[in-house]
């Protein structure tokens, strides 16, 4: 598990401020990120793995700043974004997911290995060998989140991984997150995703405005919402 | 390549990639520069046994050597009429055991072994090739093609939803847009992806 934190922390695009002076440490097992659209989530967790680099103030994972080491706190902490079409490299599922342990110093076989094993954890093994666009949406993400997974990051973000599923694949997402021992960080607009996480956040206009257990933050969002 | 791989444990599938290619070359070279039709109906003979021990379904088959059928339609009757029906018909079907050459490679060779093969290839030129990259752009191409593929199908929806007809820039400019926009997705994962370098 890794211990992210944010210091005072802001972003900005030409005029538009998405973040304003974020303070935040990120050191629990499963923590969930809501907020509206635009209110500067997807931008805050962008930042745990260095695809967005804050305007002002640091971020750090472990210790390592993510704008100085990136490529370190990327081999810890894996990415899934919305759309699970643009994270697919290779043709087939297999390949796909053996893609991520590439330029890591495995032979072959430690490869194959591993691919296999994650392919049977997301339930992806029997399409192993199929076209990888040709899958469903649910499959598809899980076939990214089988790709993140099998590069085994002590942390997983996600940013809204369930938006574009119906509700029987959500589930099914909802389901493998359960059962992964790594430290996950979700952003999403499905709040039932997240009663069930050690800790919710909440962001509205680029500022922390709720942050504690799941009932008392979802309760501070609904309220928002009203 | 995209989704054409059959996957199967035939002796053709695990062949090594390089000899494979090797094989193919050399095999469409003969039969390119060799006038005898006996080696060409032997050839012939030899790619369908390799189909059926690859077991390579029928229909998969025929989708990929199809098309060369539709072009030979129109091609051997002119080449008859202009060079004698015996050239046509060993032009016909020289083209014939190439195509279906060249197809039992792709359905029985996955990608990553075609990128690896070539990655063996370019190693001597590692000094002014970086075969990796190389190999990263080939697969990123393949994986394009669906991609962009969805994006025009999904326009053409959308133009047919909005009962538009619409000019060729309506169709152009938003295809060219979500794709450029598809581009920006693939880089930012292939840079989570640990791919920044």
């Amino acid at each position: 598990m890794s211990s992210i934190r944010f210091e005072q922390v802001s972003q900005s695009f030409g005029d538009r401020s998405v973040l304003r002076d974020v303070n935040l440490t990120l050191d629990g097992h499963r923590i969930g990120i809501v907020g509206a659209n635009g209110s500067g989530k997807s931008t805050l967790v962008r930042m745990i793995n260095g695809l967005v680099t804050p305007t002002s103030g640091t971020v750090t994972v472990d210790g390592q700043n993510v704008a100085r080491h990136a490529r370190e706190v990327r081999r810890k902490v894996g990415f899934i974004f919305t759309n699970p079409d643009s994270q697919i490299v290779m043709p087939t599922v297999q390949e796909d997911v053996a893609f991520t342990l590439r330029r890591r110093g495995l032979n072959a076989e430690q490869i194959a290995e591993r691919t296999a094993a994650a392919l049977k954890q997301f339930g992806l093994s029997e399409h192993a060998e199929q076209a990888a666009h040709r899958l469903s949406g649910g499959q598809k993400q899980l076939l990214a989140l089988a790709a993140v997974f099998v590069a085994q990051p002590a942390t997983i973000v996600a940013d809204e991984p369930t938006t574009l599923l119906d509700a029987r694949n959500a589930r099914r997402i909802s389901e493998q997150w359960q059962a992964l021992p790594q430290q996950l960080i979700v952003v999403t607009h499905h709040l039932h995703l997240v009663e069930e996480f050690d800790r919710v956040i909440v962001i509205e206009e680029g500022e922390v405005v709720a942050d504690g257990m799941p009932a008392h933050s979802l309760a501070a969002y609904r309220a928002l919402l009203a | 390549m995209i989704g054409l791989y059959s996957p199967g444990t035939s002796f053709v599938h695990r062949a090594p990639t390089l000899l494979k290619l090797f094989l193919l070359s050399l095999c469409v070279l003969v039969i390119g520069i060799s006038p005898d039709p006996r080696l060409i109906g032997g050839a012939f003979l030899a790619v369908v046994v390799l189909f059926v021990v690859a077991r390579v379904p029928v229909q998969a088959a025929v989708a990929q050597i199809a098309p060369i059928l539709l072009v030979l339609l129109v091609a051997v009757p002119i080449q008859g009429l202009l060079s004698g029906w015996t050239v046509a018909a060993l032009t016909a079907s020289r083209l014939l055991v190439a195509v279906a050459l060249a197809a039992l490679f792709t359905m029985t060779t996955t990608v990553t072994a075609v990128l690896e093969a070539f990655q063996i290839l370019l190693r001597p030129f590692h000094r002014f090739i970086d075969a990796d990259r190389v190999g990263l752009l080939v697969a990123l191409t393949i994986r394009c093609i669906p991609l962009v593929s969805d994006i025009v199908r999904e326009v053409f929806e959308a133009r047919t939803a909005r009962g538009t007809r619409g000019s060729l820039q309506s169709i152009a400019v938003p295809v060219v847009v979500r794709s450029l926009y598809a581009a920006d997705a693939l880089g930012e994962a292939l840079i989570a992806r640990g791919l920044d370098d």
